[in-house]
């Protein structure tokens, strides 16, 4: 997995797992390296050296996560962060200058390899992101970031990266003093552009390293009098306390007690500043290996998994064109031509305008330049009228949530466009069968159910009827994964998989949130339109509905759409880690949802863990219902939900998968 | 009106093209005269129903850089100057021009139609028309051409094109909020409101806008993006060096021998007359390998000696039906033949404008880089050049980007840029296209060559390849 060349004095380490498309620090890598270095720093000829990575668009994406879950113990887990430390220290201590030349992902245990070495050189390329994303795992940077993050860009920004596991492009890294050099992309010469940039890095670093060697670059840049300042005023034992205090409530709050990890990053971190670096890694290795033996993490790098596994389509490929606000905004930057039809002028207006303004806050962010995002805009054309229809490949309506419109608007569309096109309809709630029944080609007909907003919500749930063609499956499915969304997909049933599951619920207040729901029940329905769900209910399709819901209906608070909801009803009350809530709501969810697999509406229990986790806000930290059933016990949970059985009846009586596994205690959703 | 006529012209070369193929090109007496005179017995590329275009007379004020004797003119007092040395080297009658066009980049905001103002005061007949053109670093030749094609769709028989540009004054501005407040002010009808828009000007109001050399769409400015081409094709920092230092020696021989003969006097107001273009410095390897890079640092490679500099000058071209020229009893220099315009990528190909050019323009002229004699590049900065060179001998490229089986080829240097370039003579973003043109003329004339080509790159991704044909001597 490790090569080297050695060009003049100067050894040209090229990192590169030939068995996966990205290098991770798995064991065979860190060995490779380890044997390499050895080498390296045994030949007295050699004066510097540079690490660089062959694979595309990845310098190190991280720590091998098979290897952590595969850990046993805590001990053992805590060995693994150890044996990063020790190989991280030698490359610090290392006799020669080392150069990081990195372009494409730099994240997690690749980052702290990269600020092991002596210098940093990076890409300005949008691929090239540098961040320690493991909190997001439940996990801490175990190889020494704790330690070396912090003295690196300062405890502020150490905190920020590692507290939210942001992903820091080039610039801002070396505006943070993240990485000492950039260098910038090229374009096509006589080679590939990619191919080109990384010969380029790579002459640009052994540059540097023989600089380096001979004294000519310094290794550290002098620091400005305001920095100084700030080191200084940062070395002053109260202010930092004041620091450590705000950041650990900070971080209290945000987690609300279900995530332990960022209290010991916390932990790690001043542990390291004020008895020194050999306690600090002792906290880190420590702690890496209580982290990752948690159930949290467990279920967080469950729901990774999940995530990237609902991004590969299994339905084969393709096709395009759509319509709605957000719709549009997330299919016009990815390149679709998309039209917008609306039915006045003032509606088109509101929603091209809205599309611009969060294109325009981009490029105020510098995320984009003004010229991209008036090409982007350029794929959109708003209409009034059907014309273009006729060239469309798939068109997704997002009218109002009533069928009568509903299969007018089918009935129009499909008079105008070609046989090969989708109808998808975006609803939330109303039944796909019904609306396909008035198609002249149901086969061609799917439910898109987005959340909204749809420019922020991954979550995508495609719906599809008995009649829906695996094409038109195919086809909605790589339009979503091109959008930028995970998608699951689910058999039409009344309320589909996340609305079903989201009305179950007859209690749903501000609860929802002390519990962990972060884009709580209630919330959702404000977004949905409580209309909509008492619409839905009112159907009778089998969701009870409390009187609470009917009466906030008919005060006409419907939701956001009216700028008032559940929301103002509740505030005041505090649930906060309240048990008997949580298992009453949980159970409740996790009961649905395992119905939803029983009656075959779901597919599997990983899309429905994430459609639960990312369609209505279920907490990550117990990893979705299915994860929680595994691991919380499934006899235990059928226990408590009998007791709620006998106060309130039906609802919580548990369903036969759920009773099936809690008699057989070997029977896991996942292996 | 100009692309319109452009278009007109596109389709007049069809027939002929068609009338290529099957090797029946006939010829015009010109033609037949010129097949007996030159050396070197290539084909004319005179087409049937095509009027032949001649290049009569070619001028250009000294090139100077910028902020030095010309720095109190303004830029249509450059413009003049160029238009009246015309006017003295030909002795065109003053009513004689049907048409005068100007392409200029920076303009002025006082004379957006520079040509117009720079044609009033020149001695031409107030009864001439005239507009200005912009297209960057080609802003001239297309201004050339435009002429071109009204004259080959029957509109015009004389024509002066010419470019300017002026970089010892640019238009600085007011920043918008603060011209956002002073329009404001204009209309503003009480005390109160004036007093009340006046007390809203902040000090950040106050800093200026500058203009900057840089890409509108992309915000990288013209040199950043030359080092990332000069990267790209791998074009070290030497051969840069190596190709500046050879445009500063060949430019200072041409100046010397006497060959620059395009370049008139010019009797600058409250100065000493101008007679010579004042950029041109052969340096050595050695210095110029001291300088830092002006734009990728630390590690870039174009410098301030390998790049053009900003600089200050016009030129103007008299340019007629053959007919006419003759009529009128001009001995004219050249023929203006096929030429095209291209356009790319402005961020990674941004400069690459002469390799799209060159084989387009060769193709339409169904000549082959082979029966060119001479070459005149516009070299913007010196790592451009080289990669231009590099990508043209590609067969990558050429496969990839130009849609070819092989390679273009590179032009071979004993051809290439004999009398020294931009680089070296200057580089008024406006007015280089006149100079290239009458270069080519000049040097086809000097070195009994038949063919030449002009090609250029431009801001926006853009650029122009040119195809001229020596007269008959």
């Amino acid at each position: 997995h490790v090569s080297y060349e050695l060009k003049d004095d100067v050894a040209v380490v090229r990192l590169h797992d030939p068995t996966a498309k990205v290098n991770t620090l798995s064991s065979q890598m860190q060995s490779d390296l380890k044997e390499v270095m050895g080498e390296i720093w045994s030949n007295k000829s050699v004066k510097s050296a540079v690490f660089i990575s062959s694979k595309p668009g990845c310098f190190i994406a991280g720590a091998d996560i098979n290897m952590i879950q595969s850990c046993q113990s805590s001990e053992e887990a805590a060995r693994l962060s150890q044996e990063g430390q020790k190989m991280f220290e030698q490359i610090e201590k290392s006799p020669i200058p080392i150069v990081a030349a990195i372009h494409g992902s730099c994240l997690g245990g690749g980052l702290e390899f990269a600020i092991a070495c002596q210098y940093r050189i990076a890409t300005r390329s949008k691929k090239t992101v540098l961040g320690t994303p493991e909190v997001m795992l439940g996990l801490l940077p175990g190889a020494g970031g704790t330690q070396r993050l912090p003295k690196m860009v300062g405890l502020p920004d150490a905190f920020d990266m590692m507290l939210t596991g942001r992903r820091i492009r080039a610039d801002k890294a070396k505006k943070m003093g993240l990485v000492n050099q950039l260098v910038d992309p090229l374009g096509p010469g006589l080679k590939p552009a990619e191919e080109r940039t990384i010969e380029y890095l790579e002459e640009i670093a052994v540059g540097v390293a023989k600089g380096i060697s001979n004294k000519k670059v310094p290794l550290t840049k002098e620091k400005s009098l305001k920095e100084k300042l700030q080191d200084k005023l940062m070395d002053l034992a109260p202010v930092r306390k004041k620091i450590f205090k705000t950041v650990s409530e900070k971080a209290q709050n945000q987690s609300k007690g279900f995530y332990p990890a960022p209290a010991k990053i916390i932990e790690c971190v001043q542990t390291g500043l004020e008895q020194g670096r050999e306690a600090g890694y002792l906290a880190e290795s420590e702690n890496f290996g209580k982290l990752a033996m948690s159930p949290e993490s467990k279920s967080l790098i469950g729901v990774y998994h999940g995530q990237m596994a609902c991004r590969k389509n299994h339905f084969g490929s393709q096709r395009r064109k759509a319509d709605g606000n957000g719709l549009a905004q997330v299919s016009i930057d990815k390149g679709l031509t998309t039209i917008l039809k609306d039915t006045d002028v003032e509606s088109i207006s509101r929603g091209q305008e809205h599309i611009y303004t969060s294109l325009d806050n981009k490029v105020k962010r510098k995320f984009m330049t003004s010229f991209e995002r008036d090409v982007i805009m350029s794929n959109l054309s708003v209409q009034l009228d059907y014309s273009g229809f006729e060239s469309a490949d798939m068109v997704i309506e997002a009218v109002v949530e009533d069928m009568d419109i509903k299969h007018q608007v089918l009935k129009e569309v499909e008079a105008v466009i070609p046989p090969h096109c989708i109808f998808a309809t975006n609803t939330s709630a109303l039944p796909v069968t019904e609306i396909a029944a008035a198609s002249k080609r149901p086969e061609k007909v799917i439910g898109m159910h987005y959340f909204s907003p749809v420019d922020k919500m991954q979550l995508l749930e495609i719906v599809t009827t008995d009649k829906t063609s695996q094409d038109t499956i195919a086809s909605a499915f790589s339009l979503g994964v091109k959008q930028g969304k995970t998608v699951i997909v689910v058999k039409d049933c009344p309320g589909f998989y996340t609305t079903r599951v989201c009305i179950s619920l007859e209690e749903h207040t501000a609860i929802g949130h002390s519990v962990g729901l972060s884009l709580s029940i209630p919330l959702i329905c404000d977004e949905v339109g409580l209309d909509v769900i008492l619409h839905i209910s009112e159907v009778g399709y089998g969701c009870c509905l409390s009187l609470h819901m009917s009466d906030t209906c008919s005060l006409y608070l419907v939701g956001r759409k009216s700028g008032k909801g559940f929301f103002l009803y509740e505030k005041g009350k505090n649930y906060k880690n309240d048990i008997y809530w949580f298992h009453r709501l949980i159970s409740r969810v996790v009961n649905e949802s395992l119905l939803c697999l029983q009656e075959g509406v779901l597919r599997n229990p990983v899309e429905g863990d994430i459609g639960a986790i990312f369609g209505f806000g279920y907490p990550p930290s117990i990893g979705g219902p299915f994860r929680f059933v595994d691991t919380f016990g499934a006899e235990r949970l059928v226990s408590i939900m009998r007791k709620y059985e006998e106060v309130y009846g039906a609802p919580f009586t548990p369903c036969q998968l759920l009773l099936d596994h809690a008699k057989d205690p070997s029977k896991k959703f996942y292996k | 009106m100009a692309s319109m006529l452009l278009t007109t012209m596109r389709s007049c070369h069809v027939s002929p093209s068609l009338a290529m193929r099957f090797g029946a090109r006939s010829l015009s007496t010109t033609a037949q005269l010129q097949a007996q005179v030159q050396t070197k017995s290539k084909k004319t590329l005179a087409r049937p129903g095509v009027k032949n275009i001649v290049l009569v007379e070619g001028v250009r004020t000294p090139f100077l850089l910028s902020g030095t004797t010309y720095a109190d003119l303004m830029p249509h007092d450059l413009a003049r100057a160029a238009l009246q040395g015309l006017l003295n080297k030909t002795g065109v009658p003053r009513d004689a021009v049907d048409y005068i066009i100007y392409g200029t980049v920076i303009q002025e905001v006082k004379t957006s139609n520079v040509a117009r103002e720079a044609a009033l005061g020149a001695g031409f007949s107030d009864k001439i028309p005239a507009h200005t053109v912009t297209m960057a670093c080609i802003s001239s030749n297309q201004a050339m051409t435009s002429g071109a094609g009204l004259i080959a769709a029957g509109q015009c028989d004389a024509i002066v094109a010419g470019g300017v540009e002026f970089m010892s004054d640019v238009p600085i501005r007011h920043s918008r909020k603060m011209r956002k407040t002073m329009l404001a002010l204009n209309k503003a009808k009480t005390v109160g409101q004036r007093l009340g828009l006046i007390g809203s000007i902040r000090m950040a109001h106050l800093a200026p806008e500058l203009p900057a050399v840089a890409e509108f769409s992309t915000a990288e400015t013209m040199g950043h993006s030359a080092d990332r081409l000069a990267a790209a094709f791998g074009v070290s920092r030497l051969e840069q060096d190596e190709f500046a230092l050879r445009s500063h020696t060949l430019a200072k021989k041409a100046q010397d021998g006497g060959l620059l003969e395009d370049v008139i006097s010019f009797k600058v107001p409250g100065r000493d007359i101008v007679s010579k273009d004042n950029g041109i410095r052969p340096s050595s390897m050695e210095q110029m390998s001291k300088l830092k890079a002006a734009f990728v640092k630390p590690h870039g490679t174009v410098t301030a000696a390998n790049s053009s500099f900003l600089t200050d000058g016009a030129s103007a071209v008299l340019i007629m039906s053959e007919e006419k020229a003759l009529a009128m009893g001009y001995k004219p220099k050249a023929y203006l033949r096929d030429f095209v315009y291209v356009s790319q990528d402005p961020k990674d190909q941004l400069l690459l404008g002469p390799t799209y050019g060159t084989p387009k323009v060769l193709e339409r002229a169904g000549l082959t880089m082979n029966d060119i004699d001479v070459f005149e590049f516009h070299e913007a900065f010196a790592g451009q050049i080289m990669a231009n060179l590099k990508a043209m001998d590609s067969d990558w490229f050429g496969q990839t980007y130009l849609g070819r089986k092989s390679k273009v080829g590179a032009p071979p240097m004993e051809k290439f840029n004999l009398w020294g370039g931009s680089l070296s003579l200057g580089h008024p973003f406006g007015a280089t296209g006149c100079r290239l043109v009458t270069t080519v003329a000049h040097r086809l004339k000097k070195e009994g060559g038949q063919y030449g080509l002009v090609a250029a790159c431009a801001a926006g991704g853009q650029g122009h390849a040119m195809v001229i044909e020596a007269y008959p001597q």
